[in-house]
């Protein structure tokens, strides 16, 4: 029977030729991930399951990311938690402040997770993964502690969603327009339950960081899994960061076949596609940043797991130039990764951005989710370049939070108000020098 | 002799609309901590700030399509567990709270038909064993879509950890070549 790569994936993982949508399979486990948030929980609840060992040290990664630097003594206490939990196991992939960052930018970075892998994260962007080719989802921490304990997941094999891209994206065009317009085609939960798959010739105009944002928001269609079949860029991606960590572990490329079944199609013309921004308080909000009002905006956060890779920050970069922040915008830059940080100082950017009058902080997923580090205040208007604009999701409920690509957001805390790129900086880098670094 | 037969205890209705998330169940700044009454003190409380001060135990919460999207927190659930919440009634669950939902024992009722006719303040039984919703104000019943079989199993179990503390008890850990279909 033709398959989807899902399909293909999670039937190796089972130990069968093949599985059917709506079943649910026992599949074995390449790496499971929690952070600071998610640890101590599962932590706790894999203690109550009588299990003295994790099932596999070095296929577990535990990452420092949401409330770090620990923002009080509650928060350090987290850290402590996870920290204890780490050394008493022995994992391999423990990465603390100053070694790590947000997740889902640093497990591909590391080569932790693979083509063709199953990966079961205890945080809801897990299925970021997908990009490289790989199964992969987000659970919760009793979830994942019974991954840590037996070494598998009941997961129930989705059905699949195909998106097939053709065209060449426009000026200023990034993996997160791409994805707010599906998300505006289809609802917040037009996924629901799906693995949502990108496909199509188009695919190759996109860098491997416009396709991590691509499966990064799977989650806010509802999606269990977004992912992108593997080609060239996958492989050289892959292979340069495994050869960078001198990390080398076997995997396989598995692609959909021709005839495979998929519940619902998609066709996305790239060079139709526009700049979004999605409007409070939802994701499926959003509409092109050409056909906004001026909104006046008091605060700009460029980072989170979906656009704080170099790409974005060079991007971010390119609509600054010599321009500086409106004195009406708090602007907040966060790497996302020691590397990205370490990347960006070493071209400049953090320099810039703080010449600007950019506050640039250490690694966090910090005020994505009002954690810290960019709270938002009541009735103030955030441009960001996270996932999530729900109602207090950056801090006090009243605040409106707009979300769109780090080129949008940049122009915004240049104009103090929400306006197209082009608008602050006519001329759109070329493509192959300012987004393929 | 039994004694009088009690009337089953009636829960009042809290009527939601679709995309209820996991950030409004309970907001990041209330994750530093996983104890449920503290969560629960704060459960709703962007959305509905009456929510948590006014619920009684074993009301129930009626909401439209993907309730419980967003973050992987299973706080959330908790967070609705520990203010005394007897189940949430929707049209459609987002798939991580499902799963959260399971596993930490908040009751789940998929029922679109009840989400589209029950209204806030109504009166409201749910009987889970027989996944019936009634709605006594209108004097409606409505029959709830069945978990999954295997879902039920890990019910009966009394959770997931139990279940994993079992099959871990009888040596099922993915060390060599396994897996298959379970239900």
């Amino acid at each position: 029977m033709a398959q989807t790569i899902t399909e293909k994936i999670l039937a190796r993982h089972a130990g069968r030729s093949e599985v059917e949508p709506g079943e649910i399979v026992m599949c074995k486990v390449d790496l499971a991930m929690a952070n600071d948030v998610t640890a101590p929980p599962a932590a706790d609840a894999f203690a109550r399951m009588g299990v003295e060992k994790v099932w596999d040290r070095h296929k577990v990664a535990l990452v420092a990311s949401h409330f770090v630097p620990a923002k009080d003594i509650a928060t350090a206490k987290l850290m402590t938690r996870m920290r204890s939990f780490a050394l008493e196991q022995e994992i391999e992939h423990f990465f603390e402040v100053g070694r790590g960052g947000i997740e889902h930018i640093l497990l591909p970075e590391e080569a932790l997770v693979l083509p063709g892998e199953v990966v079961i994260g205890a945080d809801s962007h897990s299925c970021t993964y997908g990009a490289l080719g790989c199964f992969s989802t987000g659970v919760g921490s009793t979830d994942l502690a019974g991954v840590l304990a037996l070494g598998e997941i009941w997961l129930r094999v989705p059905e699949s969603m195909k998106v097939t891209y053709t065209g060449t994206p426009g000026d200023w065009v990034m993996g997160k327009d791409l994805i707010l317009s599906i998300i505006a085609r289809i609802g917040d939960d037009g996924a629901s339950y799906m693995a949502m798959e990108h496909t199509g010739p188009g695919l190759k105009h996109l860098s491997m960081e416009s396709r991590l944002t691509l499966t990064n928001m799977a989650i806010e269609a509802g999606a269990k899994s977004g992912i992108v079949v593997p080609d060239a860029l996958t492989l050289d991606y892959v292979k340069a960061r495994q050869a960078e960590n001198d990390r080398h572990r076997d995997f396989e490329v598995v692609a959909s076949d021709g005839d495979a079944h998929y519940a619902r199609e998609l066709d996305v013309d790239m060079s139709a596609a526009e700049p979004m921004i999605a409007k409070p308080s939802l994701p499926s909000r959003s509409v092109p940043v050409s056909s906004v009002e001026k909104v006046k905006v008091d605060q700009v956060f460029i980072g989170s797991c979906t656009n704080a890779r170099i790409e974005d920050l060079r991007m971010a970069a390119w609509v600054l130039g010599e321009e500086r922040v409106a004195p009406t915008v708090r602007l907040m830059v966060i790497p996302a990764t020691q590397r990205v940080w370490l990347q960006a100082n070493h071209e400049g950017l953090l320099d810039l951005f703080s010449r600007a009058g950019a506050s640039v902080s250490t690694p966090t997923c910090g005020a994505c989710l009002g954690a810290h580090m960019g709270v938002v205040g009541a009735g103030e208007v955030c441009v960001s370049t996270s996932n999530r604009n729900y109602v207090g999701r950056m801090g006090d409920p009243t605040a409106k939070v707009y979300l769109a690509n780090p080129a949008v957001a940049m122009a915004a805390a240049v104009a103090g108000e929400i306006v197209h790129p082009a608008d602050v900086r006519p001329d759109a880098p070329a493509r192959a020098e300012a987004l393929v670094g | 002799m039994r004694p009088l037969e009690r009337r089953p205890s009636l829960a009042r209705a809290w009527v939601y609309s679709d995309n209820v998330d996991t950030d409004v169940i309970i907001p990041a700044r209330y994750l530093t901590t996983t104890d449920a009454k503290e969560l629960a003190a704060h459960a709703l409380e962007d959305l509905d700030p009456q929510f948590a001060v006014s619920v009684k135990p074993g009301d129930v919460i009626v909401a439209g399509h993907n309730f419980g999207c967003g973050s992987s927190r299973e706080h959330a659930p908790i967070a609705l567990k520990g203010a005394g919440v007897g189940a949430v009634v929707a049209s459609s669950f987002a798939r991580i709270f499902f799963r959260n939902a399971i596993n930490t024992g908040l009751p789940i009722v998929t029922c679109p038909a009840a989400a589209e006719s029950i209204e806030d303040g109504n009166e409201i039984e749910v009987d889970l064993a027989g996944g019936k919703v009634r709605d006594v104000t209108q004097d409606l019943t409505f029959a709830a879509e069945p978990l999954p079989e295997f879902v039920m199993g890990l019910v009966r179990a009394g959770g997931l950890v139990p279940w994993v503390r079992a099959r871990a008890a009888a040596g099922e850990v993915a060390a060599g070549p396994r897996g298959g279909v379970v239900s």
